[in-house]
Order: structure tokens, then sequence, then C-alpha cells
């Protein structure tokens, strides 16, 4: 296995799909021969042709339509929203079309649509760029929202996603893109969708969480280690829907809960967790269900963002209170 | 050389604006034809011209049954299509059934004349799931996001080039849908790869109640296309020989590869926005009304059909009883349909709901929903 970044897993994840099916299709803006901003499509416009990997206006709206158009055309379209931030410009084509369209047409048609774009605070993108919107997708019936915390998921998530009949929103973590390197399998292969995994094992708490925060509920489970705190982490994968099972048995073998976010508190995908696991196994709890998450404010950008982000300390006390809580 | 105070004339620039879009007309009121050249050349035969003649009385019986029906609490939204009958009927008559039609809310007598079943408009219309199966018919149920179906349209315009396929996406909007960021958007996405598309801007005086000149500036709608570099022409809408030959020539030219073209009818909606509560008496005039129901398209159509002697009242009144009966079994089966079930609801919304939605879907079935 090679060691590769968080962001040639997904290059190579698209490479791959590119050339098993001639009707995966990835476009964008400046994704053509600039290869993406963040380079995450190096290469493709030269391997696999203009008509492949292109380049389009500047509309996301029109980006969205098109995408939609193509899939009733039958090719896959794996489309770019530049920075997640850009979201709003494309709603209509995300949450009024194509997360309604196999209900309106009664399971006749599919929209095999994967919309890639990165998101995530802490690399001082400017305002409207790095936003946690997931809860708005989340909250959107008809959506498959994904969002990878480490490169062998990220490959084998995408890989999954553009086999997906559903349309899927596929969330690349801005800071995890050339901030981390791990071991990704060769070849092509995929990670099922709507399966958590347990990222680390314990046995005293349960920290559920996903995305750019797993790499900090990870490190704040080493330092409770030091302190005889024994976490276990569940990295969600896919946050919508989401994997109640897997949740529940850490729950019941643990019995207490911190939900970990990078979203503000009101938004995010911590509420429908404490939400489910309230409902469903409130008998094994011993404790309130914990949260840790930015504050109910707008999304600061730039140099603000590390006062306004939740840190690995905000898990390791978050995890001690309710681990203490009698 | 252009001279710089020329070219800071903006009053100048203004009123060439409005001078660049002649209207095409080739029927007039008196059901007399005025460009008898450009009539020869589009080589309509007899058949076609009865062909949209039948086309334009389909759409005039179905307005009629569908907004008295709408009226007795049978049908769900019902968006009347009197005054529009050249602009949906004749235009629509020039593609083929490889075309994609991408309709808005008011262009189901297109989606009809592809081939759509009427009873599936009538469950349309009633929120029925059925009503959004199209089976092998090339369109997509009547979009309610104004802009979204220009975006779309571009898309699939752009997989048919993609694919080679010689066929065109065509899509309608309104006044009001021509303010839409959208349908910028799509005009602008299909002219920049040069795609197959063709696009309407169905200019019929109102959106809901807000008036044509409040929709824009522009002394005219189709030099919106001009932003996007794509040829844009003016017909009038109320003429069913210029609307088809427009259509014809605008679905020749993007199926070569030239790129899309904008055609803007001149028509108006003679009937109210929907037929769940406007008043046009609220925001127009009786006599503004009349004045365009004297530039009926179906008369004018209808004149220059009899003198060619390929029409008659008795011809007429027989295919009316037709397609009555018709729509009397439209209706029949519609009403037909088992009802629908929430279960289904769900089972629609994602081909793997996953663990939450099964158990919902089990709730609603062990309930019979």
């Amino acid at each position: 296995m090679a060691v590769k970044t968080y962001i040639a897993a997904i290059t190579e994840a698209l490479d791959l799909a590119l050339e098993r099916d001639e009707n995966v299709l990835v476009f964008g803006e400046d994704v053509g021969e600039n290869g993406g901003v963040f380079r995450a499509t190096e290469g493709l416009n030269a391997k696999y042709g203009k008509d492949r990997v292109f380049n389009t206006p500047l509309a996301e709206s029109a980006i969205g339509g098109m995408a939609i158009g193509l899939a009733t055309e039958d090719f896959r379209p794996v489309m770019e929203i530049q920075f997640f931030g850009f979201i709003f410009e494309v709603m209509d084509s995300i949450a009024a079309q194509m997360a309604r369209n196999r209900f309106r047409f009664s399971s006749t048609k599919q929209f095999p649509i994967v919309v890639r774009s990165p998101y995530g605070g802490g690399t001082h993108t400017p305002e409207m760029h790095a936003d946690n919107l997931e809860g708005l997708m989340a909250q959107t019936p008809g959506l498959r929202v994904v969002m990878p915390s480490n490169p062998a998921d990220a490959k084998g998530l995408l890989l999954a996603s553009i086999e997906s009949n559903d349309p899927v929103i596929f969330l690349e973590n801005l800071k995890l893109y050339r901030s981390i390197k791990a071991e990704v399998p060769e070849g092509y292969y995929t990670t099922p969708l709507d399966k958590a995994a347990v990222a680390r094992e314990g046995s005293d708490i349960t920290v559920v969480t996903y995305g750019g925060m797993v790499g900090n509920c990870l490190k704040a489970a080493e330092n409770l280690e030091k302190e005889g705190i024994s976490v276990e982490v569940i990295d969600l994968r896919t946050v919508s829907p989401i994997d109640v099972e897997t949740i529940g048995k850490s729950v019941e073998k643990t019995g207490r809960v911190v939900v970990a976010q990078e979203a503000q508190r009101q938004a995010g995908i911590a509420s429908n967790i404490m939400a489910e696991i309230s409902e469903r196994f409130i008998l094994s709890l011993k404790a309130p269900i914990g949260r840790v998450s930015a504050p109910d404010s707008v999304y600061p950008f730039s140099m603000a963002e590390n006062d306004w982000l939740p840190q690995v300390d905000d898990v390791v006390a978050k995890v001690k209170e309710i681990v203490e809580y009698d | 050389m252009v001279k710089g105070l020329e070219i800071l004339d903006f009053k100048k620039q203004l009123e060439a604006q409005d001078t660049e879009f002649p209207t095409l007309e080739v029927l007039n009121n008196d059901g007399k034809l005025v460009d008898q050249a450009l009539f020869d050349d589009a080589g309509i035969s007899d058949e076609d011209l009865v062909n949209i003649m039948q086309r334009m009385i389909k759409q005039y019986v179905l307005n009629e049954r569908s907004t008295k029906l709408a009226k007795q609490g049978r049908l769900g939204f019902v968006a009347p299509t009197r005054g529009q009958e050249a602009s949906q009927s004749a235009t629509s008559y020039a593609f083929n059934d490889d075309d994609f039609l991408m309709p808005g809310y008011r262009d189901i007598p297109q989606m009809i004349h592809k081939g759509f079943p009427i009873y599936k408009a009538f469950l349309w219309s009633r929120g029925h799931q059925i009503g959004n199966e199209m089976g092998d018919v090339k369109t997509w149920f009547p979009q309610i996001i104004i802009g979204a179906q220009f975006v779309q349209a571009a898309g699939i315009a752009l997989g048919m080039k993609m694919r080679g396929k010689k066929s065109v996406a065509y899509t309608y909007t309104g006044d009001g849908g021509s303010s839409q960021g959208d349908t910028y958007e799509g005009m602008n996405t299909a002219g920049a790869y040069k795609a197959n598309a063709v696009f309407f801007i169905q200019n019929n005086g109102f959106a809901i109640s807000t008036p044509r000149n409040l929709q824009s500036a522009a002394p005219h709608l189709a030099s919106k296309g001009w932003g996007a570099g794509i040829p844009s022409i003016v017909v009038d809408g109320m003429d069913a020989l210029a609307c088809y030959i427009a259509a014809k020539k605008a679905r020749e030219w993007a199926v070569s590869g030239n790129g899309p073209v904008l055609i803007e009818t001149l028509c108006d909606r003679l009937e109210p926005h929907s037929m769940s509560g406007d008043d046009p008496l609220r925001y127009r005039t009786k006599e503004d009304i009349e004045e365009w129901y004297k530039k009926d398209p179906l008369i004018r159509m209808r004149i220059f059909l009899e003198a060619k002697g390929l029409w008659s009242s008795d011809i007429e009144e027989k295919y009316i009883a037709e397609i009555n009966s018709e729509i009397d079994d439209a209706v029949k089966q519609a009403d037909n349909v088992p009802k629908q079930k929430v279960s289904d609801f769900i089972k629609n919304t994602l081909e793997n709901p996953g663990y939450i939605m099964e158990e919902q879907i089990k709730k609603f079935e062990g309930e019979g929903k």
C-alpha cells in the first residue's frame, strides 16, 4: 500500500472512475487544464480529454442544472462546487431538483450525480468559502451526504458515491487535503456508504464525530488514555442517512456519549445524532449527552477561525465532564 | 473608426436595442399571408398545416376541459393556456420524438403532443406519482421553478452533443421566468458549449399580476440571448406559422452544431395565471384582454385553412368531439388509479434508504399506508 495525501486519494478515485466508466464526467470551475484550485483533478483533463474533464462558466446554478441534464442523458456527472460556501448559488438544483427527482419520477429515473465540494475551517479562506453547511444538506430528504475523514475512506467512499444511483453530496475537508498522509489500498475498491466506522475502540465513553473533527477526537482519545479514560471514537463517514446501528452498539457498550462537530451548535449533524440516541438508547445512558461544536455565530473567516473552531482540548474537557457525571 | 462621442451616446444605444429585434410575422389577423416568400421557403405541406391546426385545437379543448375540472375541484394545479396555442402547440410541431422537452408548469400541451398521456397530466395536476412517470416520452415533469428547466436543458443539450445525437433539447419559460438567473445561466452555458438547445421565452404579458414592462428594462426579452452570444429573435406568438417556422429554423441551426437559439414569442395569457384564485381583472382591463382576443391564433389559422379547402366547421366539430371523448376516457382513467401510499413516498426518495427510513417504511406498511 502506498502512503498518500487525502487529496491524492481523491484524484486517484476520480481517475479510476473515469477509466472504469466512460459515462463518468468531471466538471466545474477550473477543474480542466488547471486541475482545480486545489489540484484535485490534476492531470485528468490531459488523460481523458476535455469532453470528460472540463471547465464550466462561473455559474454554480448552471453546473447543477447541467449535471441533472447530463444525468438525464445517462451520464454519471461528478460536479465540483469550488467551495462549499458557494452552495447557496446552486441550492435549487440540489435541494429542489436532484434531491426530489427520484421521488418525482416515481423511481422510474435515476440521478447518479456526485456533488464534490471542499469545506471546513482552519485554512484561512475568505468569507463564504469554508462553511460547514452539511446540516442543510442532511435536512434535505433525497440526498446522501458523505464526509470522509482520511485518505483511504476518501478514495473508497468517492468511488462508492460515483457508483451510487442516488445523488451524493461528497464533502472534502479543506484542512485535511494535504495535512494528513496515510496508507491507501491500491486499485479500485469501494467503502460502503451509510456505514459508520469504529475509528478507535474504547469502553468508558463514545465520541460520535465526522469529517474534519475525527482527527481532533482521535487525538483527544490518545490524551485521555494517558489519564485512564478509554474513548471509543465513531467516525460516521456518511452523515445522512445516519448509521444508528453502529452508534447504538457503542452507546450500549459505554453508556456515555459526546457528539463532536466543527459546525455551529445549531447547525451540522449533532442535534440529529443526539435526538436519535435519546429516542432509541436512553436507557443505556448513564449521563446526559455532551456536545462539542462551534458557537452559534456566523462563520468567521481567515485568522479568526482557530479561536472559534472546536479544538482537541474542547473534546477532552467535554469527555471528562460526561465521564465524571454521576 | 467609431468616434468616442458616438460610443458614449447612451441614448442612441438604447434606441438601437429597440430596433434590432423586428417581429417575425407570416400570417396576419385576417388569415392572410404577409410573407409569402418565407412561407414558400419553409416548405410547409398541407398535412403540416392541418396537424398544426389540430394541435392548437387539442390545446384549446384541453384547456377548456381542464379549467372546468379545476373549478369542480377534480384537478389540482391547472395553469390555463388560452392565447398561447401558437406559442406552445405550433412551436412544438417543429420538434421530433427524439428531441427532449423541458416544460414549465404551463406547458402541458407540448407534453401531450409528444405522447404524454392526458390521464397522467391530470394525475400530475393532482400530485399523484404516476403523473411523473414519463415512460419513453422524452419530456420532464412541468417545472415549477421557472428558470430551472433552462439550466437542465443546457445539460441535456450538452449530453446530446457529446453523444453525437441528431436531436435537441427545447425548453420554455415566460416573461417572468426570463428574469430568473437560471434563464441566463442556461443560455450562457449552452452557448459556451455550442450545445443543441432551443430556448423559448413566451412573453405572455404577465407574471401572475406583474406586467412585462416591470420585468426588465430590455425593450425585447430576446435581447437577453445576445448577452449569451446566441442568435435571438422575436416572433408574433399569435401567428402559428411564424411560430412554427421560427422553431423549425432554430432546431435546424442547433442540431447542426451551431449552438442554441432563443425565440421570444409575443402572446397573451388570456385567462388567469392559474385556477387557484387569480383574477386578471385586478391587474388588467377587460378592454386589454379583448384587444388580444382579436389576435386569436386559432381564428387566423382557421380562415387560412378554410381558404385552402383544408378545414371546415364540420371537420372542426368532429375533431373536437374526438378530443372530448379522449379527455372523458382520461378523466376516468385518472380517477381509477389506486390511492398513493406514504410508504411509497419514502421508498421513492432514495434507492438505498438506510436504516431509519427503512424503519419508517415498515411502520407505514404495517398501518397499510
